[in-house]
């Protein structure tokens, strides 16, 4: 990654709906264009992350994982 | 996924709109209204909760104790008290115990409580209105019910508002 991520939520050990909500609410307090890193835990935000970005056009530009941890990477629209 | 992700373009993002018809006051049905009301708000939807029927409880005052201006409605509210952190389990109740256990369950998976989730909800726009018909039944004032929620309306309001919605009866 070479674009710098403007904010970084740490979402790890919470349940659905609490990481879309949270995501959501953060996304309010940014720019269009803006990176949004998300660590999250929770299995359900896999197929959840992808719906949300569906429903909102928020880019969800990449997704990873690290043993139980899933990484969201989310472009404002 | 990289970054050449094709940029998704909601659908008929104004359109979008949720309305629930919150009728049950058990502890295992408001929170799922409560998790869809305020998931659906993060989705950009336009969100309607009406709360009618026992669905009216977890709107009272969680220090509101006895409500009513008659004995009947007295009594009913001594045996059904309002609020959100005084909710039921539809199965299991065992007299407080089934509903003590699946919040302690919930703090433990880090599950939002029904009070955070209706915080949640007022905070991102939920509109959370209060059935008229079944506060004069039921004799809960406005002063009963808790602060940030639309004023009280009756099915038409709510039907109307269901027109072009998706709608959920709870």
């Amino acid at each position: 990654m070479n674009e710098l991520v403007t904010r970084t939520l740490d979402l790890k050990g919470l349940s659905c709906p609490l990481p879309i909500v949270k995501t959501a609410k953060a996304m309010k307090e940014l720019e269009s264009g803006d990176l949004v890193e998300v660590f999250a835990t929770d299995p359900g935000s896999v197929p959840d992350f992808a719906a949300w970005s569906k429903a909102t056009g928020h880019e969800l530009v990449e997704q990873t994982q690290d043993a139980s941890v899933f990484r969201f990477l989310l472009r404002k629209r | 996924m990289t970054l050449e992700t094709v940029r998704n373009e909601p659908t008929q993002e104004a359109d979008r709109k949720l309305v629930i018809f919150a009728w049950s006051g058990d502890l295992d049905k408001v929170w799922p209204t409560l998790i869809l009301a305020t998931t659906a708000a993060a989705m950009g939807q336009q969100v309607t909760v009406f709360f009618t029927f026992w669905g009216l409880f977890p709107l009272v005052r969680n220090d509101v104790r006895i409500t009513g201006e008659n004995w009947m409605q007295r009594m009913m509210s001594t045996m059904n008290r309002g609020g959100t952190k005084h909710l039921k389990l539809s199965k299991m109740n065992f007299a407080g115990a089934g509903p003590r256990m699946m919040r302690k369950l919930a703090r433990d998976h880090k599950v939002a409580s029904p009070q955070e989730l209706l915080e949640m909800a007022l905070d991102m726009g939920v509109k959370l209105v209060p059935c008229q018909m079944t506060m004069d039944l039921l004799g809960l004032s406005r002063d009963d019910l808790i602060d940030g929620i639309a004023d009280p309306a009756g099915a038409t309001t709510a039907l109307l508002d269901a027109e072009d919605a998706t709608t959920l009866f709870i």
